[in-house]
C-alpha cells in the first residue's frame, strides 16, 4: 500500500507535480518528508497516467524537488471519531491543537463525506429560539438550517455568532447539544473572543473546536469545513445531538480555492473564482440538516465578509444560492449605533414558514411579520426620500411610516449583547410598533388575529401619547438629524473603517 | 450485439474520466467505469481514447482500472411506475436507494427506474391482427386515482398485433405481440427504453393557442404561459423563483407535473415529497402527488448527473405529451445546468467561450426548449399533447446579460423578471409587471366561458397595466416635486396602483386560500379594484376631495377579497355595490 517516491518534477504555487508514481488514486493523500525530516499533508487532484498532481496543504515553501519524498497513503483524508472529541481543539487538519491525548477513535470517515439522498430528509420545522428579535421574530431559524451571516469588515458578526451560540443552545430536557466551531484565516482574537464567550456559558465542554488561523496554512482552509462537518455528521446522527455548526469565515475558505484553482491555470469565473465554486460551497453547505428516524440535527451558521460590502460579490452571491436564507449586516445601522445591525429587509429565512405559528411560536407569527416587513419597507422608502427632500415635503402619512421606521430600530432590531428576549416579548414587541396605525392600514394582518391581539397595544399607545407628546416629537427631530448625518457620511465614503 | 468493449483508465480529474483502448465505442454510449463500476457516459472520443463524464463521485479511482461500454445511450424507462416516484439525475428511484443504502447516497449502485414486480392492470384497446405502428395506443394502465397511462408502440416498431390479453402484469412481462412485415414476432411490454438527448417524434407541431392557467394572479392576468409554451424565470437569490416553479407545480391546469430539481437545495425536494401528497388538485381533488413526477439532483449530488436531469425529466414529460396529455416540466434550475456543462467542458479543456461557459450553450440551451411545444402525437387515436417548459435562471449578481438568461430569452416567449426590491419589501411573487412580458397574452381571453367576460377581462388587464405603468412615471415626479405637487386625478392614479399592486398582484404563497386564485375569481377582484377606480373618478369630477374617497371602510372589503374563498366568489361582486353606495354618499353629503 506504503509507496515512496522522489520523483517530485515541478512545484508551483501549493501544487507539485510526482512523477512515475503506480497506483496513485484520485482524491488520496500523500505524505511529504522534506528534507529536515519535517512533514507535510497533500491530496491528489489530478492522476493521468504516472503523473499525480499534488496539492500541499502547508504550501510548497521549502520543498525541493530532490530530497522531498512523497508517501502515498493509499486512502482518502479521513478523520478518526470518538466521543472524546467534544471539548477539544484541534488544527485545521483534524490533528489535536490542545494538550489533551490522543484520540482513540471508534470509526475514520473521509472528510468529505456523501451527500444526504433528498428522500432520507426530514424537513427542517423546530423553532429555535435565539433570543434576538430580528431573528427569532422576522427571520426564525429552524433546526437544520443553514443560514449564513454576510458581514463586512469591522462589523460585529462574532458577537453575534456569539450570542446566538449563547442563546440558542438551552434546550428541552433530555435533549443533547454541541457546537462545532471551523476557524478558516480568522485572527486569534476573534477565535478567542467565541472560546472566552463558550467558556463563560460552560458550553465549552460540548464544543468541537477546528482552528485555522490567519496566520496557519491557507490551503488547510479547503479541508477545515470538512473536518468539522465529519464531527458534525458523527454527532449528530450517531450519538443524536442538535449541533450548531459555526464556519467563520467562508470568504478565507474561497480564497483558497481560488488559489489552487489559478495554480492549476483553470479557466476563472467571476473575479477569479473558478467555474465550480457553487457545486463546491454546496458540498459544505448542503451537510446540513436533518435525517428521517434520527433525533440529531446540523444548523449551519457560515459567517462571511462581503469584499467591498457587496452582495453581488461570488462569495455572498453563491451562498446565498445555496443557503436557507441570509443574515444581512448593515454598515449603515452600525454606524447609526444599532447593534445588532441586522438590515432587515434583505435578511431572509426561507424555512421559516414551517417553523413558526400555532403550537411552535405563536398563531399571529405569520401575519405579524409579514406586516412589519411591509411597514419597515415602506419607513424605509420614505426615510430615502426625506434625505433627498427633506421633510417638509412628506404627507402627513408618509411621516408616520418614517416615525414607525425609526422605532423599530431603536427598540425592535436594536437590543442588548446579553439581552435573551423571549420570542413572545419579540412578537409583543412588533404588535406595540404597529399600534401606531389604523386597522385599515394593517392588510397584511387577518382581522381576527386584529382584533385579538391588538386592542391591548392600542390601549398602552394611548397612554403613552397623552403623557408626552413634545416630547417624542424632539426625538423625531433628533433621529432624523442622525439620518441625514449618516448619509452624509457614507456619501464622502470612508474607506478605511476601524475595527469594531 | 458485439461483444462488450473494455478499455482502461488512462486519467482522472474530477468527474471527467479519460480512458485508452476505446476504439469503436460511439459517443454517448453509457459505460461502467473503475472498480467500483460507476456509471458514465462518453462525451469525446480521440483515437482509442474515451473522455467520460462519470455520474458519481470518482474519489479513490486511478489509472489502469477498467471501463466497460454498455453500448446504449444515456435512457430512461417508461411505463407504470413514474407517476409519484422520485429520481436522481439518471432515474434511479430515491425512495428505493434510501431503503437499500440508507441516508446517504453511497456509490456504484445501480437501480432500476421503474418497479421490476409491482403488477399492473393493463386494458388492451385493440385486438388480435390489428395492424400498428410508432405511437399507435394498444391499451391502457390505470397509474393513479389520476393517471391512466396509455400503452404505446415503442419508437421505430410497426407490424401487426398477436396474443395481446387483458390481466395483472409486472412492467417486464410480455402483453401483446408484435408481428413485422418478415413475420419477426417482438414482444411487447409494459415498459419501454428511449434514449434521453433526443426528443421524442410527434406528427407535427402546432402553434400553442390556449393558456396554462396556474392560479397565480400576475401570471395569469399579465404573463400568461401557453399549453405548449415556454417560459423563464430568472432572478437573483431569495427573489421567489423556486417559490414560483412549486406554486405552478402546485395549482397548473395541467394533466402531469414534472418537477426537476437541478442542482438545488436538498430541502426544498423535501418540502415538496411532504406536501404533494397532502395538497389536493382544485380540479379534481385528489392529492397532488398522484400526477406529479420528481427528478432531485441537488447541488450536492455529482455534477455530471445534474447535466443529465434535465434530461431525463424532460424525456419522461414527452412521452406523457405523447398520450395526450398536458404536462408541464418546471426546471429549477437551469443555471445550474449550465454550470454543471460548463464544469465538464472545463475538464475536457474545450476551448471556452463567454464566462467560460462553453461554445455550444445557447445550442443547448435552446434545443431544450425547442422540445415544449403543443403537437399531433404520432399514431392513432389522433390526439394532442402539449409540453410547457418552465425554467429557472439563476444570474450571478442577478445580472441579466448573464450568458444563460440572454441564450434564454433568446427561446422563451415568456419572461417572469423577478427583482430584488420587491422581494425586500416582500412584494411576492416579486414579478416586475414592468418588465416582465407573455407572447400569449392574446389567449386569455378564450380561457373564460362567457366570451363577453374574456372581452371585458382583456379590458381590465390593459387600463390596469397602463395604470402601473403610469405610476411609475408619477413616482418620479413625487421623488423630483413632492407629493403637493399631483392633482387629484394624479393622486387617484397612485393610489389605485398601490391597490393593483397590494390588493391584487401581491400573493401570499403560504395562506391557505390566496394560495389558488381561480380565473373567475381573478377577474372578479381586478374589476373590483377598477370599480373603485371608475366611481372615484366621477366623485372627483363632482368635487370630493380624495381623501374622503380613499378613507371609505369600502376599501378594507377591496383588501381583502382575496381572501374570499372560491366558494362565495359572490361576495366579491356586492362588494363593488358596496363601492357604488359608499362613494355616491359622498357626493351627496356635503364636505365636513
Ligand atoms: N409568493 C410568495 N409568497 C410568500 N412568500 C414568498 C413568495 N415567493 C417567495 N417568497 C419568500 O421568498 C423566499 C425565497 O424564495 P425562493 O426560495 O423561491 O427564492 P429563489 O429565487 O428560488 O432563490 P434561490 O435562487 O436562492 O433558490 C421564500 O422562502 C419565501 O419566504
Ligand atoms: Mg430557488
Amino acid at each position: 500500500m506504503l509507496k515512496e517516491y522522489q520523483t517530485i518534477s515541478e512545484i508551483a504555487g501549493p501544487l507539485m507535480l510526482v512523477e512515475k508514481v503506480d497506483g496513485a488514486k484520485y482524491g488520496h493523500i500523500v505524505e511529504i518528508e522534506l528534507r529536515d525530516g519535517s512533514k507535510r499533508n497533500g491530496q491528489i487532484l489530478q492522476v493521468e497516467n504516472d503523473k499525480a498532481l499534488v496539492q500541499v496543504f502547508e504550501g510548497t515553501s521549502g520543498i525541493d524537488v530532490k530530497e522531498t519524498t512523497a508517501r502515498f497513503l493509499g486512502k482518502p483524508l479521513e478523520f478518526g471519531l470518538s466521543p472524546d472529541i467534544l471539548g477539544r481543539v484541534f488544527s485545521g487538519l483534524g490533528i489535536p491543537k490542545d494538550d489533551g491525548p490522543q484520540i482513540i477513535p471508534d470509526k475514520k470517515l473521509n472528510i468529505n463525506g456523501n451527500p444526504i439522498n433528498p428522500f432520507a430528509r426530514d424537513y427542517p420545522n423546530e423553532f429555535i429560539q435565539t433570543g434576538i428579535s430580528t431573528i427569532d421574530g422576522l427571520n426564525p431559524i429552524v433546526r437544520g438550517q443553514k443560514l449564513p451571516i454576510f458581514s463586512g469588515a469591522g462589523l460585529p458578526h462574532d458577537n453575534i455568532t456569539a450570542q446566538i451560540a449563547r442563546q440558542s443552545t438551552i434546550l428541552a430536557e433530555g435533549e443533547d447539544f454541541a457546537v462545532v466551531f471551523a476557524a478558516m484565516g480568522i485572527t486569534f482574537e476573534a477565535a478567542q473572543f467565541f472560546i472566552d464567550d463558550l467558556t463563560e456559558s460552560g458550553a465549552i465542554e460540548r464544543a468541537v473546536m477546528f482552528l485555522n488561523l490567519a496566520n496557519d496554512p491557507a490551503i488547510e482552509r479547503i479541508a477545515t469545513p470538512r473536518f468539522a462537518l465529519t464531527a458534525a455528521e458523527y454527532l449528530a446522527f450517531e450519538l443524536d445531538m442538535h449541533v450548531l455548526v459555526i464556519l467563520n469565515d467562508m470568504t478565507n475558505y474561497c480564497e483558497a480555492l481560488r488559489e489552487i484553482s489559478a495554480a492549476r491555470k483553470e479557466v476563472p469565473g467571476r473575479r477569479g473564482y473558478p467555474g465550480y465554486l457553487y457545486t463546491d460551497l454546496a458540498t459544505v453547505y448542503e451537510r446540513a440538516g436533518r435525517i428521517k428516524g434520527k433525533t440529531g440535527s446540523i444548523t449551519m451558521l457560515p459567517v462571511l465578509t462581503m469584499p467591498e460590502d457587496d452582495k453581488t460579490h461570488p462569495v455572498p452571491d453563491l451562498t446565498g444560492y445555496i443557503t436557507e436564507g441570509q443574515i444581512i449586516l448593515s454598515r449603515s445601522l452600525h454606524r447609526k449605533g444599532i447593534a445588532p445591525p441586522v438590515d432587515c429587509l434583505p435578511s431572509l429565512s426561507r424555512l421559516k414558514d414551517k417553523g413558526i405559528g400555532e403550537g411552535k411560536t405563536r398563531e399571529d407569527h405569520a401575519d405579524l411579520y409579514n406586516q412589519l416587513y411591509a411597514a419597515y419597507a415602506r419607513g424605509k422608502e420614505v426615510q430615502e426620500l426625506a434625505t433627498i427632500m427633506g421633510e417638509a415635503a412628506l404627507s402627513n402619512e408618509d411621516k408616520k411610516y418614517m416615525k414607525f421606521a425609526d422605532d423599530f430600530e431603536a427598540r425592535y432590531v436594536s437590543q442588548d449583547y446579553f439581552e435573551n428576549r423571549t420570542i413572545e416579548t419579540t412578537l409583543d414587541l412588533g404588535w406595540e410598533l404597529l399600534s401606531m396605525f389604523e386597522n385599515i392600514e394593517l392588510k397584511r394582518i387577518d382581522p381576527e388575529l386584529l382584533e385579538k391581539y391588538m386592542p391591548k397595544f392600542r390601549k398602552k399607545q394611548a397612554e403613552k401619547t397623552s403623557k408626552s407628546k413634545e416630547e417624542t416629537d424632539r426625538e423625531t427631530e433628533k433621529t432624523q438629524e442622525a439620518a441625514v448625518k449618516t448619509t452624509e457620511q457614507s456619501q464622502s465614503k470612508n474607506a478605511d473603517e476601524g475595527d469594531k | 450485439m458485439s461483444q462488450a468493449r473494455e478499455g482502461r483508465i488512462v486519467k482522472v480529474a474530477g468527474p471527467v474520466v479519460t480512458a485508452e483502448g476505446m476504439t469503436g465505442s460511439r459517443m454517448y454510449d453509457v459505460v461502467r467505469v473503475g472498480e467500483l463500476n460507476l456509471i458514465g457516459e462518453i462525451v469525446e472520443l480521440h483515437n482509442d481514447l474515451a473522455s467520460i463524464q462519470v455520474y458519481e463521485e470518482t474519489g479513490g479511482m486511478g489509472p489502469g482500472e477498467k471501463v466497460v461500454d454498455t453500448q446504449a445511450p444515456l435512457s430512461v424507462e417508461l411505463g407504470p411506475g413514474l407517476i409519484e416516484n422520485i429520481y436522481d439525475g439518471i432515474q434511479r428511484p430515491l425512495s428505493l436507494f434510501y431503503d437499500r443504502e440508507g441516508a446517504f447516497m453511497s456509490r456504484g449502485t445501480a437501480i432500476p427506474g421503474l418497479d421490476r414486480e409491482k403488477k399492473w392492470h393493463f386494458k388492451p384497446s385493440v385486438k388480435n391482427g390489428t395492424k400498428v405502428s410508432e405511437g399507435d395506443i394498444i391499451g391502457q394502465v390505470k397509474e393513479t386515482t389520476l393517471v391512466t397511462q396509455k400503452i404505446m408502440v415503442p419508437q421505430e416498431m410497426s407490424g401487426t398485433i398477436q396474443d395481446i390479453k387483458e390481466g395483472e402484469f409486472k412492467v417486464q412481462d410480455t402483453v401483446a405481440l408484435l408481428v413485422d412485415e418478415n413475420g419477426t414476432e417482438n414482444k411487447l411490454s409494459l415498459l419501454q427504453r428511449c434514449p434521453v438527448r433526443k426528443s421524442r417524434r410527434s406528427s407535427r407541431r402546432l402553434a400553442p393557442n390556449t393558456i396554462l392557467a396556474t392560479g397565480q394572479r400576475v401570471i395569469d392576468t399579465f404573463f400568461p404561459i401557453a399549453k405548449g409554451g415556454t417560459a423563464c424565470v430568472p432572478g437573483p437569490f431569495g427573489t421567489g423563483k423556486t417559490v414560483v416553479q412549486h406554486q405552478l407545480a402546485k395549482w397548473v391546469n395541467a394533466d402531469i407535473v414534472v418537477y426537476v430539481g437541478c442542482g438545488e437545495r436538498g430541502n426544498e425536494m423535501t418540502d415538496v415529497l411532504t406536501e404533494f401528497p397532502e395538497l389536493k388538485d382544485p380540479h379534481s381533488g385528489e392529492p397532488l402527488m398522484k400526477r406529479s413526477v420528481l427528478i432531485a439532483n441537488t447541488s450536492n449530488m455529482p455534477v455530471a448527473a445534474r447535466e443529465a436531469s434535465v434530461y431525463t425529466g424532460i424525456t419522461i414529460a414527452e412521452y406523457f405529451r405523447d398520450m395526450g396529455y398536458t404536462v408541464a416540466v418546471m426546471a429549477d434550475s437551469t443555471s445550474r445546468w449550465a454550470e454543471a456543462m460548463r464544469e465538464i467542458s472545463t475538464r475536457l479543456e474545450e476551448m471556452p467561450a463567454e464566462e467560460g461557459y462553453p461554445a455550444y450553450l445557447a445550442a443547448r440551451i435552446a434545443a431544450f426548449y425547442e422540445r415544449a411545444g403543443l403537437v399531433e402525437c404520432l399514431g392513432q387515436p389522433k390526439r394532442q399533447g402539449g409540453l410547457s417548459v418552465i425554467g429557472a435562471v439563476s444570474p450571478p449578481g442577478g445580472d441579466l446579460s448573464d450568458s444563460v438568461v440572454q441564450a434564454t430569452l433568446h427561446v422563451v416567449k415568456v419572461f417572469w423578471s423577478l427583482k430584488a426590491e420587491l422581494a425586500y419589501q416582500r412584494h411576492f411573487p416579486a414579478i416586475d409587471w414592468l418588465t416582465s412580458y407573455s407572447f400569449y397574452k392574446q389567449y386569455l381571453k378564450k380561457a373564460f366561458d362567457d366570451p363577453e367576460k374574456g372581452e371585458d377581462m382583456n379590458k381590465l388587464t390593459a387600463e390596469a397595466m397602463s395604470l402601473l405603468e403610469q405610476e411609475s412615471e408619477l413616482r418620479e415626479i413625487v421623488r423630483l416635486v413632492g407629493a403637493e405637487a399631483l392633482s387629484p386625478k394624479d393622486r387617484l392614479a397612485l393610489e389605485v396602483s398601490r391597490s393593483i399592486r397590494e390588493d391584487f398582484l401581491h400573493q401570499n404563497a403560504f395562506h391557505k386560500v390566496d394560495t389558488y386564485t381561480s380565473l373567475e375569481k381573478q377577474y372578479e377582484m381586478l374589476k373590483t379594484v377598477l370599480c373603485f377606480r371608475e366611481h372615484a373618478i366621477n366623485a372627483i369630477n363632482a368635487g370630493v376631495g380624495t381623501d374622503e374617497i380613499f378613507k371609505l371602510p369600502v376599501r378594507e372589503d377591496i383588501a381583502r377579497a382575496r381572501y374570499t374563498p372560491e366558494e362565495d366568489i359572490d361576495k366579491i361582486r356586492s362588494i363593488r355595490e358596496k363601492i357604488a353606495e359608499q362613494i355616491k354618499n359622498l357626493q351627496t353629503t356635503p364636505v365636513s
